[in-house]
């Protein structure tokens, strides 16, 4: 039995990239931005597992753990930035957060 | 052949909720599509042989980054999101254009260099297999990685915090809810 070609699962992580990138280019609410990019660390680990499983070593799988641990923290701390944004501002479209801007 | 079933279920059922993500107005059923996707890429990796990757995958992103999501969008009150014509239309379609440009890249060269790659008999997927090489070679990113989670569940605790003020323009002190139905 020869199994699904490796492409296969890297071209769905290619889609899925691409929506995420999509999503953070045109959505302006925070949180969606937030989930765009977690859509994009997912579309990396599938990618992450994929090459693992064709190479046979496990250090793919190794770092997808690690980038699930690096996404959990960065949602704890995203999320609590959210909440004080949107208490100071009543606010979450990205527009309207430009203290930083040019 | 029921390999590929499946794959092809799952992968439908992933580009579909992502694309729902993206494109839906509504912040909560955002959210609901993007466990879709994150249940249907637990089967992918269930397809690959990462059972472990599989299991921890469904337990951090469904059982707990999405509920904190959820939680969070719920406690905001989000309604639909009004879009702003503006300047930043041109930009917006310019990007949108230059997306699509990166997919193309990333899914020619996926397909280019490892079309003949066919996916190994392997049992390194398992519990066994991953526990043996971080508890053995990568124990000390381990301990790191716990450490980075302490400081982001002190920054959370400290960002939570009831009279923290962010300096804005109009210089208002923070009210938060509590304080203003005791008032």
């Amino acid at each position: 039995m020869q199994g699904i070609p490796i492409h296969y699962f890297l071209i769905l992580g290619a889609i899925l990239f691409g929506l995420g990138v999509v999503g953070v280019i045109t959505r302006r609410n925070a949180i969606i931005i937030f989930m765009s990019i977690e859509l994009m660390l997912n579309a990396v680990n599938l990618a992450f597992v994929a090459f693992s499983r064709a190479l046979g070593q496990v250090q793919g799988q190794v770092f997808v753990f690690f980038v699930i641990v690096v996404a959990a923290a960065e949602a704890a701390v995203g999320l609590g930035i959210v909440i004080v944004v949107a208490r100071n501002r009543q606010s979450l479209n990205v527009e309207r957060i430009n203290l930083l801007k040019l | 052949m029921v390999e590929f079933i499946l794959f092809w279920l799952f992968a439908i059922l992933a580009v579909g909720g992502a694309f729902g993500v993206v494109v839906h107005p509504n912040p909560v059923k955002s959210a609901l599509l993007l466990i879709i996707t994150l249940f249907a890429l637990a089967g992918e990796y269930v397809l690959l042989m990462a059972h472990f990757i599989a299991i921890v995958h469904i337990a951090v992103y469904a059982g707990a980054i999405m509920v904190l999501f959820l939680f969070v969008i719920m406690l905001l009150n989000l309604q639909t999101e009004v879009r702003e014509a503006g300047i930043w239309n041109a930009a917006r379609y310019g990007g949108f254009i230059l997306a699509i440009l990166l997919f193309f890249e990333i899914g020619y060269f996926g397909f280019k260099g490892f079309q003949t790659a066919y996916v190994r008999d392997t049992n390194l997927g398992t519990v066994e297999g991953i526990g043996q090489a971080l508890f053995s070679k990568y124990v000390l990113p381990f301990e790191i990685a716990s450490i980075l989670l302490l400081v982001a569940m002190l920054g959370a605790l400290y960002l939570s915090k009831r009279k923290l003020q962010v300096a804005d323009g109009q210089k208002t002190p923070a009210k938060t809810v509590a304080e203003e139905t005791t008032h």
